[in-house]
């Protein structure tokens, strides 16, 4: 399979600097697959499942946030966080979820503790979803 | 004759000593600590490269959509982020940013979110409006609180209740050398590039795509400018401590010598006595 050159990059530095045959991530408006020789494009992303290709090997990660980029073959993820399947830290999930089913059970909270409980929610059941099939 | 005591300039020979270890100390913490913070600039910095990039390609590209985060307004009110140290003794770190802000609100209607505790201090000192005094430590700041921040920044912007958002940080340009400066986030300003129609899809549309991006972008120049000044903060700390050293090395010198001559005088005149009276 033909492959292009993929860089990831987040805040915290170079997660992914190679060549890859095949990336799917959930932009917004849900799941974009890019394969080599897509028309330039750029998609604000959701959180999500990342999968990328190389040398027929799938890879999974969690994928929060950020933007892609596709230009002149060049395909560019910037993801506010990114963390491969094998290195999530399952413990910090589950208390990050216990958390935020607390608040969410609490009916006294706020609204705005509310919204950001669930995004909590949401962040810690994509990286649970993302961990569990590695 | 002597002029001081010989007892009173060996005291101040083991002050000056302590006050060197203590400065010596200081020095190494904060080169220890300016390895970490140089090495997290560098990796943040493709981030921005990319993201600011993506912006002015979308914003040069797209000549038929208007977003307010685009178009100048007539400035009524002011909002400065400013960030500055936890601490002080690290020369002029703290007061270069805060006076370079400050020269720059003059006549201003301005609100200040300060980063860091000096800055936090010196604001609600001189009556400033603060938008918030949560961030106290700025050490401490996550790019969590950048992205709520920058939430926060564009609510108010789009409600009308700031004109422009600037921000105030101190650029790392290298150990030994640090410039305050400042930035315009919003109105986003970027230089059109000229020749560069490339045909771009957005997914779902242009605006949208724009929308979701510029908070984005906000969070990721607040969090460098963040990792660009507690970088700066280090370095300045280690060039003022390891001048401060120095100081104290030439001092006890200084002080070493004096010390000598006060016990030769003494000797001298003790001598001069003992043969006088023979």
């Amino acid at each position: 399979m033909t492959s292009f050159s993929l860089k990831i990059v987040t805040p915290d530095g170079l997660v992914y600097d190679g060549q890859a045959e095949e990336l799917i991530v959930r932009s917004i408006s849900g799941d974009i697959g890019v394969l080599a020789g897509h028309i330039n494009c750029v998609a604000p992303l959701g959180m999500g499942r990342a999968t990328v290709v190389t040398d027929g090997k799938k890879r999974y990660a969690a994928c929060i946030g950020g933007m892609l980029s596709v230009v002149n073959g060049a395909v560019t993820l910037v993801p506010t966080t990114f963390e491969w399947a094998d290195q999530i830290d399952t413990r910090r999930v589950d208390a990050s979820y216990e958390k935020a089913q607390q608040v969410l059970n609490d009916k006294t909270s706020s609204d705005t503790d509310l919204r950001l409980a669930e995004a909590r929610l949401h962040r810690a059941l994509v990286r649970r979803n993302v961990a569990s099939n590695k | 004759m002597a002029g001081v005591s010989t007892k009173e300039i060996k005291n101040r020979i083991r002050s000056m000593e302590s006050t060197k270890q203590i400065t010596k100390a200081m020095e190494m913490v904060a080169a220890s600590k300016l390895r970490h913070a140089q090495a997290r600039v560098q990796n943040s910095r493709p981030y921005f490269e990319i993201l600011y990039s993506a912006i002015s390609d979308i914003v040069s590209s797209n000549s038929d959509f208007s977003s307010p985060y685009l178009t100048r307004r007539p400035v009524k009110k002011s909002c400065y982020i400013v960030i500055a140290g936890d601490r002080g003794l690290a020369g002029g770190y703290n007061s270069n940013i805060i006076k370079l802000v400050q020269s720059q609100m003059e006549g201003k209607d301005v609100t200040v979110l300060p980063i860091g505790k000096k800055a936090v201090d010196h604001f609600k000192s001189h009556g400033f409006s603060l938008l918030t005094d949560r961030y106290m430590e700025a050490a401490d700041v996550t790019v969590g609180d950048c992205f709520s921040i920058a939430k926060q920044l564009c609510k108010a912007y789009l409600s009308g209740e700031f004109d422009e958002i600037i921000i105030g940080y101190t650029d790392f340009v290298s150990v030994l050398s640090q410039t305050p400066s400042t930035l315009s986030m919003l109105p986003v300003l970027t230089e059109a590039k000229e020749g560069r129609s490339c045909d771009i899809v957005y997914e779902p549309d242009s605006i949208t795509v724009f929308d979701a991006i510029i908070p984005e972008y906000l969070s990721g120049i607040l969090y460098g400018a963040l990792c660009e000044s507690r970088a700066a903060e280090q370095a300045a700390r280690r060039t003022a401590m390891d001048s401060a050293t120095q100081n104290a090395d030439e001092m006890i010198a200084d002080l070493s010598l004096k010390f000598n001559q006060a016990r030769q005088a003494a000797i001298t005149q003790e001598i001069t006595e003992i043969v006088a009276g023979s």
